[in-house]
C-alpha cells in the first residue's frame, strides 16, 4: 500500500512536470507568431504582394504619319483574331471542328493550336487565326453560340495603305529581334513591334509613345482575379512628313516594272515631295510577318527590291556632272561663255584615244551648246583645263561626296575624287586622263540619286544650300539657308543649256518635254555605262542597248526641274540599266514634274 | 448529508442523467468553439461557400459530439476489463492492412468498408492508452522501475509502432511513439533510462535514415533549408511563411487572406489551416486557438489528477498528451519549426478519420472525468 501510495505521487509530480512542458511548448509556439506576425510581418507583406500582384505594361497606340496634305501613309488598323480558351469549352477538338465547318483550318495550323494550349494553362487564350475579314468577323459571331470557348480579339495592326510604294520612305515595323537596343521595358512585351527601317526606325522613339502599367491581382496559377491599376500610358506622336501621296503614287507608277529611283524637291526649302525607289517590298507584310518564301523572293530578286536606291545605290553620274564641270570652267577662266571648243568624236591623250558618244562629232560648240548636246569632247577638253581639284571643290558645293543624313538607315556618302584623295586611298599620283573621265562624270565619281537631286535644286534656286528633308521646314529655317558663292551669270548658262536640252528639236530630251499653261521643264540627260566598251567592239559597231542582257544596259539618268523660267521642283531620275538617259529617264522625270506643277497648291489655285 | 451529485459515496452505479451532469461544461465548450472556428475557416476556405467542405465538417463534428457522449456514459471498468481485448483486435487491423497493402503494392492506412474508411492507426492510438494504462494500474512500482517489468509494455508499442511505420506513415508511427514515452515518463520511469535511450537513437539516426523514404528524407532536408527547392518540397513552408507574416497582428479580415484565396497557401483545408487562420486573423486569431488549446490540455490533466484510480489518471494523461502532440505538431510545423509531417489541426482542419478519434478521445476523457470517484481493483 505505501507503494502504491508512491506510484501515485510519482505520476502526479511527473505529470505536473509534464503538464508545465507542455505549456511552454505551447508558449514557444506563440513566440514564433509574434516572431513572424510581428517582427518579419512588413518582409512578408511585401513577398505575399510580390506574390499576388502582377504587372502588365500597356502597349501604347503607334503615332500616326501624314502626308502633307493629311492623307494617312502609316496606321494602326483593328486586327479581328479568333481566340479559343481551352478552359471555356468541354472538348477543344469539338470546338475547333465546329470552327473548321465555317472558317478554313490547314492541319498545320490546327497542330500549331493544339500544341500552344497543351504549353498554356487552360485559361490562357491562345490565337487560333488572325487578320479576319469584316465577313468573317460576322461570321464567327454569328456561330458563336455553337464554339464554346472561342472568342474574338481586337488587336491593333500597323497598315500602310499605300503599301510598297512608300515602303522604302516608311520603312516598316516588326517583332524585337535580339540585335535590337532593350532601351524601354515595351520591347520585352511579347508580341511588341518596332520600326525596323525608314522614317518607323528613324522616329521610332517619338512614334512609340509611353507605356501604360496594368497591376492585377493573379493566383497561384497566375490567373487574373482583378484589377488593381490602370495608367493608360501615352500614345505616340503623330508625324506629318512633307511627301505628297499622290505624287509619290505617280512617280512610283511611272516606273513600271523598271528599278531605279526617282527624288521629287521643293527647291527653295529642300522638302522632299516623292522619294521612291522601285521595285520595294510590301511593308504590310513585314508587319504581319513574312514567310520563309516571301523572304526568300525578295532576297534573290535580281532588281534589289530591298535597297533604297535613292540613298543605298553608288551610281557615276555621267552626263549630268556636265553642268557642274562646266560651272567650274566658267569660274576657273578654263572656258569663256563664247569658247568654242570642236568636236570631231575623239580626242588624243598621250596613246589614248577619247571618244564622244556620237562617233562623227557635233563640230564647234560653245558652253550652252555642248550641255544641249551633251558633248563629251567639250567637257573632256574643259575639264583637262580646269583640273581636277577645282572639279571636285565644285561638285562638293553642290552636295555631292557627302552624306546628307536624309534621316534613313545606310545613306551612302558618294565620292568626289582630287588628288589628295587618290594619294591617300590609291598612294598612286593622280592621272590626266582621270580628270577628263570625272569631266563626263563617269570613272571614280560616286552619287547617289538623292544627291542628284540636291544638286539640281542647288543649281537652279540661285544657288541656295538647300538640304533635302522629309520634315517641314519653318519659314524662320528657310530664311537661314546660306548662298553658294557662284556667279549667278554663269548659273544662267548652265540653266540655258539644261533648257535647251529639253526645249531644243536638238536637245537630248527633246522628247519629254511639255508645255503646261506656259510652264516647261529644263533638264539634263545621263546614261552610264555599267561595263568597259572594248576596242573590238567600237569598231564593230556598238550594240544597240536593247539588245544587251539587262544587267550589262547602261544606267539612265535625269535630273530635271519645272517651271523652267521660274523654278520650284526639281527632280532626279535613275532608271537601272533603262538604256539611255533620254529614253528611259527623261519621260520619268517630265512625268513627276508636270504631276507636281498640276497639284501644286499656287498653280492650282490660279487655274 | 446527501450531496445530490457527489458519487463517493455510493455504491450503486450512476443513472444517465448523473453521469451527464458530470460532464464538464465549460471543457465541452472549448471543443465547440474550435469546432466552431474550423467550420467558419473551411467556409472561408472554400472562397465563401458551405460546399464542399464547412457543411460535412460541421455534419461530422455533431457525429462525433454524439460519439463522445455515448463513449462518456461508457463504465470505466468496462473500459479496463477491454482494453487489451481492443488492443488486440486494433494490432490484426492494422496487420490486415499492412498485408493488405502489400499485395496491393502500395501505401494503404485504411479498411474500407463502404460507408466508412476505417483508419486502423488512428484506433491504434486510443487502443494502446488503454492497453498501457490497464497494464501499469497493475504493476507495482518496483516492475516499472525494474528493466524487466518494462518490456511488455515496450514491445505493446513497438509492435504497432514498427507496422504503422511501414505502412508507411512515418508521422503517426512516431507520434505512437511520443505519446508512450511520455506514458513513461509520467508513471515513473527512472530519467536515465530515456538518458541511455535518447542516446542511442542519436547514434542510431544515421542507420535510420538510411531506411526513410526519399519524400521523407526529402521533407526533412527541406525543412532544413526551405529555400534548398523553392518551387517542390520547400514551397509550402515558404508559402505557409509568408501567409502567416503578412497577416501581421489584426489578420487581413475574414474571406480576404491573399495566400489562401489566390491558392498560394497549399492544403488550406486541411493541414495549412492554421495559417489561413492566422493570415485572415492574424496573431491574435492564432494565439486564441493556442489558448483554447491549452485550457482544453488543463482540462485534461485536472481530469487525470483528480481521477482516483491510477487507470483513469494513466488514461487521461495519454489522451491528453495524444491531442497536446497533435496542436503542437501541426503548429509547429506550418510554423516552420518541424518538418511537414501529414498531422492536421484537430477540430478545425477538415477530416473525418482524425475528428472521429478525437471526439473519441475526449468522450474516454470525460468517462475518465465522471468515473473519477470509481475504484478499481488489480483485476
Amino acid at each position: 500500500m505505501n507503494r502504491d501510495n508512491d506510484k501515485g505521487k510519482v505520476l502526479l509530480q511527473r505529470s505536473l512536470i509534464m503538464a508545465c512542458g507542455m505549456a511552454l511548448l505551447l508558449l514557444g509556439i506563440v513566440f514564433r507568431l509574434y516572431y513572424l506576425q510581428v517582427f518579419q510581418a512588413d518582409q512578408f507583406k511585401m513577398l505575399a504582394d510580390e506574390n499576388r500582384i502582377s504587372t502588365r505594361l500597356i502597349i501604347p497606340q503607334r503615332g500616326i504619319i501624314y502626308d502633307r496634305n493629311g492623307e494617312i501613309l502609316a496606321t494602326n488598323e483593328q486586327n479581328f483574331q479568333v481566340m479559343i480558351v481551352a478552359e471555356q469549352t468541354a472538348n477543344v477538338q469539338d470546338t475547333l471542328d465546329a470552327l473548321k465547318k465555317i472558317m478554313p483550318l490547314s492541319p498545320d495550323e490546327e497542330k500549331r493550336v493544339k500544341r500552344d494550349l497543351k504549353r498554356n494553362r487552360s485559361f490562357v487564350p491562345v490565337k487560333i487565326m488572325d487578320n479576319l475579314t469584316w465577313e468573317e468577323v460576322a461570321k464567327v459571331q454569328l456561330n458563336i453560340e455553337d464554339l464554346p470557348g472561342i472568342y474574338i480579339e481586337e488587336g491593333l495592326n500597323r497598315y500602310y495603305p499605300y503599301g510598297e510604294k512608300m515602303a522604302q520612305v516608311l520603312g516598316y515595323v516588326a517583332a524585337v529581334s535580339d540585335s535590337d537596343e532593350k532601351d524601354d521595358p515595351l520591347l520585352e512585351v511579347p508580341g511588341f513591334k518596332i520600326g525596323k527601317s525608314g522614317i518607323e526606325k528613324f522616329l521610332e522613339k517619338r512614334l512609340r509613345g509611353k507605356s501604360g502599367i496594368l497591376k492585377m491581382e493573379v493566383n497561384a496559377y497566375g490567373r487574373v482575379m482583378k484589377e488593381i491599376e490602370r495608367n493608360e500610358g501615352q500614345a505616340g506622336e503623330n508625324i506629318t512628313l512633307t511627301l505628297d501621296a499622290r505624287l509619290q503614287e505617280k512617280a512610283y507608277d511611272a516606273f513600271g516594272e523598271q528599278s531605279g529611283a526617282a527624288i521629287l524637291l521643293d527647291v527653295h526649302s529642300g522638302e522632299i515631295l516623292a522619294f521612291v525607289s522601285t521595285p520595294a517590298f510590301d511593308p504590310n507584310a513585314f508587319a504581319r510577318g513574312l514567310t520563309h518564301k516571301e523572304w526568300n523572293a525578295l532576297q534573290s530578286n535580281e532588281k534589289t527590291p530591298l535597297v533604297n536606291k535613292a540613298i543605298q545605290g553608288h551610281y557615276s553620274p555621267g552626263s549630268v556632272f556636265k553642268p557642274l564641270v562646266a560651272l567650274a570652267g566658267l569660274e576657273s577662266k578654263a572656258i569663256k561663255p563664247d569658247t568654242k571648243i570642236f568636236c570631231g568624236g575623239k580626242m588624243a591623250l598621250g596613246n589614248h584615244l577619247f571618244h564622244c558618244w556620237k562617233h562623227w562629232g557635233h563640230g564647234s560648240l560653245n558652253v550652252v551648246e555642248a550641255l544641249m548636246h551633251s558633248c563629251d569632247i567639250f567637257f573632256y577638253e574643259t575639264a583637262m583645263r580646269v583640273g581636277i581639284d577645282k572639279i571636285a571643290n565644285m561638285a562638293r558645293r553642290f552636295g555631292l561626296g557627302k552624306k546628307i543624313n536624309i534621316g534613313l538607315e545606310n545613306e551612302l556618302s558618294g565620292l568626289v575624287p582630287d588628288r589628295e584623295w587618290k594619294l591617300k586611298t590609291k598612294g598612286e599620283p593622280w592621272q590626266q586622263g582621270e580628270t577628263l573621265i570625272v569631266g563626263i562624270g563617269q570613272g571614280s565619281l560616286l552619287v547617289t540619286p538623292l544627291q542628284l537631286a540636291t544638286m539640281t535644286a542647288r543649281l537652279v534656286n540661285g544657288a541656295f544650300e538647300v538640304v533635302p528633308t522629309f520634315f517641314p521646314v519653318s519659314d524662320k529655317r528657310l530664311l537661314k539657308i546660306k548662298k553658294i558663292k557662284v556667279s549667278d551669270s554663269y548659273l544662267d548658262l548652265v540653266k540655258q543649256g539644261m533648257f535647251e536640252v529639253v526645249n531644243y528639236q536638238h536637245g537630248t530630251a527633246w522628247r519629254s518635254r511639255f508645255d503646261y499653261n506656259g510652264m516647261k521643264m529644263a533638264g539634263k540627260t545621263g546614261s552610264v555605262q555599267v561595263r568597259r566598251i572594248t576596242l573590238q567592239e567600237r569598231q564593230q559597231g556598238i550594240v544597240k542597248q536593247e539588245d544587251l542582257p539587262w544587267k550589262y544596259r547602261d544606267h539612265a539618268i535625269f535630273i530635271g526641274y519645272a517651271p523652267a523660267d521660274n523654278p520650284k521642283y526639281a527632280v532626279a531620275v535613275l532608271v537601272e540599266h533603262g538604256g539611255g538617259g533620254s529614253t528611259a529617264a527623261a519621260p520619268i522625270a517630265s512625268q513627276i514634274l508636270k504631276n507636281a506643277l498640276i497639284l501644286d497648291p499656287v498653280v492650282y489655285r490660279t487655274h | 448529508m446527501y450531496k445530490p451529485y457527489e458519487t463517493s459515496f455510493r455504491a450503486q452505479r450512476m443513472s444517465i442523467k448523473e453521469k451527464l451532469m458530470n460532464i464538464s461544461f465549460w471543457f465541452v465548450c472549448c471543443i465547440c468553439l474550435l469546432a466552431a472556428i474550423g467550420v467558419v475557416m473551411l467556409y472561408s476556405a472554400a472562397n465563401g461557400s458551405w460546399s464542399p467542405w464547412a457543411y460535412k465538417q460541421l455534419l461530422r463534428f455533431c457525429v462525433g459530439l454524439g460519439l463522445m457522449f455515448v463513449v462518456a456514459l461508457i463504465d470505466i471498468k468496462l473500459l479496463m476489463r477491454y482494453a487489451y481485448v481492443f488492443y488486440i483486435f486494433t494490432l490484426f487491423l492494422l496487420v490486415v492492412v499492412d498485408v493488405s497493402g502489400h499485395i496491393g503494392m502500395g501505401a494503404q492506412r485504411w479498411i474500407n468498408f463502404g460507408f466508412f474508411k476505417l483508419q486502423p492507426s488512428e484506433l491504434m492510438k486510443i487502443a494502446l492508452i488503454m492497453a498501457l494504462a490497464k497494464y501499469f494500474h497493475g504493476v507495482p512500482l518496483q516492475s516499472i522501475e525494474s528493466i524487466k517489468g518494462m518490456i511488455p509494455p515496450l514491445l505493446m508499442v513497438l509492435v504497432p509502432a514498427g507496422l504503422i511505420i511501414v505502412q508507411p506513415d512515418l508521422g503517426t508511427g512516431l507520434m505512437l511513439i511520443m505519446t508512450s514515452t511520455a506514458i513513461f515518463f509520467c508513471i515513473g520511469v527512472q530519467l536515465w533510462k530515456f538518458g541511455i535511450i535518447g542516446l542511442s537513437a542519436i547514434i542510431m539516426a544515421p542507420i535510420a535514415w538510411h531506411f526513410l523514404h526519399d519524400y521523407q528524407k526529402n521533407r526533412v532536408l527541406t525543412f532544413l533549408n526551405p529555400e534548398r527547392d523553392p518551387l517542390g518540397a520547400g514551397y509550402h513552408i515558404i508559402q505557409s511563411k509568408i501567409a502567416l507574416g503578412s497577416g501581421g497582428v489584426f489578420g487581413k479580415g475574414f474571406l480576404k487572406g491573399t495566400q489562401s484565396h489566390l491558392n498560394f497557401l497549399p492544403e488550406k483545408h486541411t493541414d495549412f489551416i492554421y495559417t489561413m487562420l492566422s493570415e485572415e486573423f492574424g496573431m491574435i486569431g492564432a494565439v486564441t486557438i493556442i489558448l483554447i488549446n491549452l485550457v482544453i490540455i488543463a482540462y485534461g490533466f485536472s481530469f487525470a489528477f483528480k481521477s482516483s484510480n491510477y487507470f483513469g489518471k494513466v488514461l487521461a494523461i495519454g489522451l491528453t498528451t495524444n491531442y497536446f502532440l497533435y496542436v503542437f505538431i501541426n503548429t509547429a510545423m506550418v510554423l516552420g519549426l518541424i518538418p511537414v509531417v501529414g498531422i492536421p489541426l484537430p477540430l478545425i482542419s477538415y477530416g473525418g478519420t482524425v475528428m472521429l478519434s478525437i471526439m473519441t478521445s475526449f468522450g474516454i476523457l470525460l468517462s475518465v472525468h465522471i468515473n473519477r470517484n470509481v475504484s478499481l481493483g488489480k483485476e
